[in-house]
C-alpha cells in the first residue's frame, strides 16, 4: 500500500478542488464533534480538578450530593472533636460545617436567570481549600451579609461584581471579594460564613462537613468511629473522590456529541465516497497501467482507502484546529444534573480528544471509500486501458 | 531467426461476448516467437492484433488453446499470479504512453521496481540506467506534461526496461508520435532486440514501423494471413 503513498498523496493535492470541498466538510463535522466532547471533557476536569486530597466530606448515607445531605449540628460537634481530626496552631479542629443554598440570579448577558449554589462555610472551610485563592476585594466578615464569589461566576452573572448587591430569601448580600478556583467546581460558588447562611435562609442544620485526618490512616478510623456511633449514620469518602463522581453532567453531553457526530458523518461519508468515486473515474487509465504493471486488485483496494483516510486526516485535523483555536479554554456554563445550579467550566480541547476526532474523520473516510476503491480494484485492465 | 521460442501458441482462440452475439477475435491461431526477435504485428482495425499481444502480455487470456510464455501458461495462471509475472517478465510500451501524471519521471520508471525488494539505493540505479539508456538522464524530475511525446514515450520504454524482462510489448506505440520521435522510438526497440537480446513484439499500422522487426506478422479476421 506503501508503495503507492506518494501517487495517491499528489493525486489528492492536484485534485485540489473536489479535495478541499470533502476536506471543509469533515472539518466541521469533525469540528461540532470535538467541541461537544470538549465541553463534556470540561466538565470532567473541573470536577477531577477539585478538593485535596488530605480531606475527608462527610455526607448522609444515602446522599447522592451534598444538597440533598444533612449533617445536624449535633453530628457536627461529635465529630469534629473526633481524636482523628486535625486541629490547627490554635488547637481548633479543622472541620468545616457547610451549608448548601440554591439561590437565582440574574445572567449578566440579559437571558434570564439561573441557579447558583451559594456555600457556607467556616473559617476553617476556607483553610481546607487551599486551591480557591481571593483574587480582588477581601473575604467576608460573618454577621454584615457579605459573600465572595467565584470570578468567572461573577462574569455571567449581573450582580456578582465587586459591590455588587443581591437578594434571596428575603436578604441582601453584597459581593466583598472574588475567588479563583483553578478551574475547579469552586468556581460554579458563591462563599459566606456558615452560620449567617444558617440563619438567613432559616436552616438550622449543616448540608455536609469537611475535615482534615489527623494523620494519613486516621479515614478508617473516622469510619470505625462513625459506625460504631448510632447516631452517625453518615458517609465518609475522599473530598477528591466525591468530586470525581459529579461528572453526570457529562454524560448526556457526550451523548449528544456522539448522536450528532453520526448524524453529520452520514453526510460527510457521501460527500467522501462521492469525490473517490469522481477520483476513480477520471483515473480509469491510471489504475489499469498499475494494473499492468503488476499491481494487484489488493494494492489498488488499499491506495484508495488510503487516499480517502488522507482526504478525511486532512478534514479531521482541520476540524481540530477550528474547535481549537477558536474555543480551546473558552469559559461557559451549563446546568449541573447533581444540583440543577450553574456549572462554569472550559472548552477543553486535549491531545486525547484531538486524537479521537481525527481518528473518528479517518473512520469516515475509510467507510466512505470502500465502494469507491472496490470499483477501482474491480475495473477489467483492457477496458481500463482503452478509457479516454 | 533465433532457434529457442520465448513464445509458443498453440491453437489460440480468444472469444468475446457482445450482448447476445459471439465475436471472435482470433481463430486458432497457432506461433512461435523466438528470444531475441522483434516481431511486428500488423492489419487493419479489428483483425485481432491487440489481443493476441495482451494475451501473450498475460493481461487476458484466451478463450481456448495455449499460450506459453517463458514456460508459463497464460491459461492456466490465476488473476494474483499473472500480476506478479506481469511485473517480473514483461515490459510494456503505451499508443499513449500511460505515464502517471502526479509522478515524476524517476518515479515513474520507478513504479514497477516498487514492488520488488529491491533497495531504495539499488531503485536508483535502476531507474538512472534505464533513463540514461533513452537518453532522459537530465529530464529524471520533470512531470510528464514538462515532456515532448517522445520523451514520454521514451520515459515509459525506460519504466517497460527498469526490471530487465526478457519480452518487452508495445502497442502502437509510435501512433501518437511525430515521425522524427518515432524513428527514434523504433531505434531504441530495435536497439533492445538487437543488442540487449530483449524480444520485442509490437503491434503497428504503420510499414514503415513494421520494417524495424526482424520478422512481420499479419492478421486479418483473427486469423494469421502470413507468417
Amino acid at each position: 500500500m506503501l508503495h503507492l503513498f506518494k501517487y495517491h498523496y499528489r493525486s489528492v493535492v492536484v485534485r485540489w478542488r473536489s479535495t478541499i470541498a470533502t476536506v471543509l466538510g469533515l472539518a466541521l463535522v469533525i469540528a461540532v464533534f470535538v467541541l461537544i466532547q470538549s465541553l463534556a471533557v470540561g466538565i470532567e476536569k473541573s470536577s477531577g480538578n477539585t478538593g485535596d486530597p488530605r480531606n475527608l466530606l462527610i455526607t448522609r448515607q444515602g446522599a447522592l450530593a451534598e444538597t440533598t445531605s444533612v449533617v445536624t449540628r449535633e453530628q457536627f460537634n461529635i465529630i469534629r472533636y473526633l481524636p482523628a481530626v486535625a486541629r490547627d496552631a490554635a488547637g481548633t479542629p479543622l472541620a468545616s460545617g457547610d451549608v448548601l443554598i440554591i439561590v437565582n440570579l440574574p445572567r449578566r448577558d440579559g437571558t434570564g436567570s439561573a441557579n447558583v449554589m451559594l456555600r457556607g462555610l467556616a473559617p476553617a472551610g476556607i483553610a481546607l481549600r487551599p486551591q480557591v485563592s481571593l483574587v480582588e476585594g477581601r473575604w467576608f466578615e460573618p454577621g454584615r451579609r457579605e459573600v465572595v464569589a467565584s470570578r468567572r461566576l461573577a462574569n455571567r452573572f449581573a450582580d456578582l461584581h465587586l459591590g455588587g448587591k443581591f437578594k434571596s430569601g428575603g436578604v441582601e448580600l453584597t459581593v466583598v471579594g472574588l475567588f479563583d478556583g483553578q478551574r475547579s467546581a469552586f468556581d460554579s460558588e458563591l462563599w459566606l460564613d456558615a452560620d449567617e447562611a444558617r440563619s438567613a435562609f432559616e436552616r438550622p442544620d449543616y448540608s455536609s462537613m469537611l475535615l482534615r485526618p489527623a494523620t494519613d490512616d486516621a479515614l478508617a478510623e473516622i469510619r470505625k468511629a462513625l459506625e460504631a456511633d448510632r447516631r452517625l449514620k453518615m458517609k465518609v469518602v475522599r473530598e477528591v473522590d466525591y468530586y470525581k463522581e459529579q461528572t453526570r453532567t457529562a454524560g448526556p453531553i457526550k451523548w449528544l456529541g456522539n448522536g450528532l457526530a453520526i448524524v453529520m458523518s452520514i453526510g460527510a461519508l457521501f460527500a467522501a465516497m462521492n469525490t473517490l468515486y469522481a477520483s476513480v473515474g477520471a483515473r480509469t487509465r491510471e489504475i489499469g497501467t498499475l494494473r499492468v504493471l503488476g499491481y494487484r486488485r489488493r494494492s489498488i483496494l488499499l491506495g484508495f482507502l488510503l487516499e480517502g483516510a488522507l482526504i478525511a486526516g486532512f478534514g479531521g485535523a482541520l476540524g481540530c484546529a477550528i474547535a481549537y483555536f477558536g474555543w480551546n479554554g473558552y469559559s461557559t456554563g451549563t446546568l449541573g444534573w447533581e444540583t440543577f445550579t450553574e456549572v462554569v467550566f472550559d472548552f477543553q480541547i486535549t491531545p486525547a480528544l484531538a486524537a479521537k476526532g481525527i481518528l473518528f474523520a479517518i473512520g469516515v473516510g475509510l467507510i466512505g471509500s470502500f465502494l469507491p476503491a472496490l470499483r477501482a480494484a474491480r475495473l477489467p485492465v483492457i477496458a481500463s486501458l482503452k478509457s479516454a | 531467426m533465433a532457434q529457442t521460442p520465448i513464445v509458443r501458441i498453440r491453437e489460440l482462440t480468444r472469444v468475446f461476448r457482445q450482448g447476445e452475439i459471439n465475436v471472435t477475435a482470433l481463430d486458432r491461431i497457432s506461433l512461435d516467437i523466438a528470444a531475441g526477435e522483434f516481431l511486428t504485428l500488423m492489419g487493419p482495425s479489428g483483425s485481432g492484433k491487440s489481443t493476441l499481444l495482451h494475451i501473450i502480455a498475460g493481461i487476458d487470456r484466451p478463450t481456448s488453446g495455449d499460450c506459453i510464455v517463458q514456460e508459463h501458461n497464460i491459461a492456466e495462471m490465476n488473476e494474483s499470479a499473472l500480476a506478479d509475472w506481469r511485473n517480473q517478465n514483461v515490459g510494456f510500451v503505451f499508443q499513449t504512453f500511460n505515464l502517471i501524471p502526479v509522478l515524476s519521471a524517476f518515479e515513474n520508471v520507478e513504479l514497477p521496481l516498487l514492488l520488488t525488494r529491491l533497495s531504495g539505493k539499488e531503485r536508483r540505479r535502476l531507474v538512472t540506467t534505464a533513463l540514461e539508456m533513452v537518453g532522459l538522464a537530465d529530464r529524471m524530475k520533470h512531470l510528464p506534461k514538462q515532456l515532448s511525446g517522445g520523451q514520454q514515450q521514451r520515459v515509459a520504454i525506460a519504466r517497460a526496461l527498469v526490471t530487465d524482462p526478457k519480452l518487452i510489448v508495445a502497442d502502437e506505440p509510435t501512433g501518437n508520435l511525430d515521425s522524427h520521435s518515432a524513428a527514434d522510438v523504433l531505434e531504441i526497440l530495435r536497439t533492445l532486440s538487437r543488442d540487449a537480446g530483449k524480444t520485442v513484439i509490437m503491434v503497428t499500422h504503420d510499414p514503415k514501423a513494421a520494417a524495424y522487426g526482424s520478422r512481420s506478422i499479419h492478421l486479418e479476421k483473427g486469423e494469421l494471413v502470413t507468417n
